[in-house]
């Protein structure tokens, strides 16, 4: 599987998601520093990482949407590449237009950073595919602005398209309809604020964020 | 020529540092205060001749979210 981790002034996880990537479907990610402008011939996956790109300045997200290989990332996604982005990667795919909504500050105004109880959502995809519908799975969490937001009449539309790929099963940070992921219209660009990447071997505390990979490994490759 | 862009939260869009900078107004025993929102003075130093489109594009691409943000444009 040939993928990609864009990385931003201010990212910290991506060489956490290298890593899963490369153990979990065998191949070495490239990273692309966010200046570049064209990715990869045939690539299979684009992976935005989470961190603090641009120190969050303006908005979190708001200058890396605005970076030049967001628009290389916007037209693959067009093509149906599969794109995935958590945490501020979640923030870039909203603030660049690939997925709707906005992410706000924390309803309680802190820095929530734990384990959370998640419901698998109704979003088909090749990031869900991995999972069963309706399940119960902990990942963990790290983030001030992760407090999902949309006028009503997209949420309806996220909902009646089936496009949640994660809810929150608990209260986390105020997010509208507990909405912790979704998906586009396609289903191959899906955006998430809880961490699987930090819970794929059991010295890490638990794999339920393993099989995400594999679903998409299993699905693009 | 500097032009002033005020950045507002939509109506609607609940406002958690408002209400945190509320409760704490009521904490110094500020009584009175119906209700906070908080916003961002962005200041720019323009070219003269910028034109009112090219002001409403930054705004639009940039500067505001409109998802859940309004904003207003003053020329100084």
């Amino acid at each position: 599987m040939k993928s990609a981790v864009i990385v931003f002034p201010g990212s910290n996880c991506d060489r956490d998601l290298a890593v899963a990537i490369r153990e979990i479907t065998g191949s070495t990610p490239q990273m692309l520093w966010h200046r570049e402008t064209t990715l990869p011939d045939g690539i299979d996956l684009i992976a935005i990482p989470g961190g603090f790109s641009y120190g969050d300045y303006l908005r979190s997200g708001a200058m890396a949407a605005r970076s030049p290989i967001m628009q290389a990332v916007v037209e693959a996604a067009d093509r149906g590449v599969p794109v995935l982005g958590i945490c501020n990667g979640f923030q870039i795919l909203t603030e660049s237009g690939l997925l709707p909504g906005a992410l706000m500050r924390n309803a309680g105004l802190g820095f929530v950073c734990r384990d959370v109880a998640l419901c698998v959502g109704e979003a088909r995809s090749p990031f869900t595919s991995g999972y069963s519908v309706g399940e119960a799975i902990r990942l963990p969490v790290a983030h001030h602005d992760g407090n999902y937001t949309a006028d009503p009449e997209t949420l309806d539309r996220l909902e009646g398209e089936g496009r949640i790929a994660f809810r929150y099963a608990e209260d986390v940070n105020g997010s509208v309809r507990s909405i912790a992921g979704i998906v586009n219209a396609r289903g191959n660009v899906l955006g998430m604020m809880p961490h699987p990447e930090r819970l794929i071997e059991p010295a890490q505390g638990g794999t339920d964020g393993r099989r995400l990979f594999e679903g998409l490994l299993e699905t693009v490759a | 020529m500097k032009t002033r862009i005020y950045v507002t939260l939509k109506n609607g869009v609940l406002d958690p540092q408002g209400k945190a900078i509320h409760h704490a107004l009521d904490g110094l025993g500020f009584t009175g205060v119906n209700d906070v929102r908080a916003g961002k003075l962005i200041e720019l130093d323009l070219a003269d001749g910028t034109s009112d489109a090219d002001i409403d594009a930054m705004c639009r691409k940039l500067l505001a979210n409109t998802v859940i943000e309004n904003y207003r444009i003053e020329r100084v």
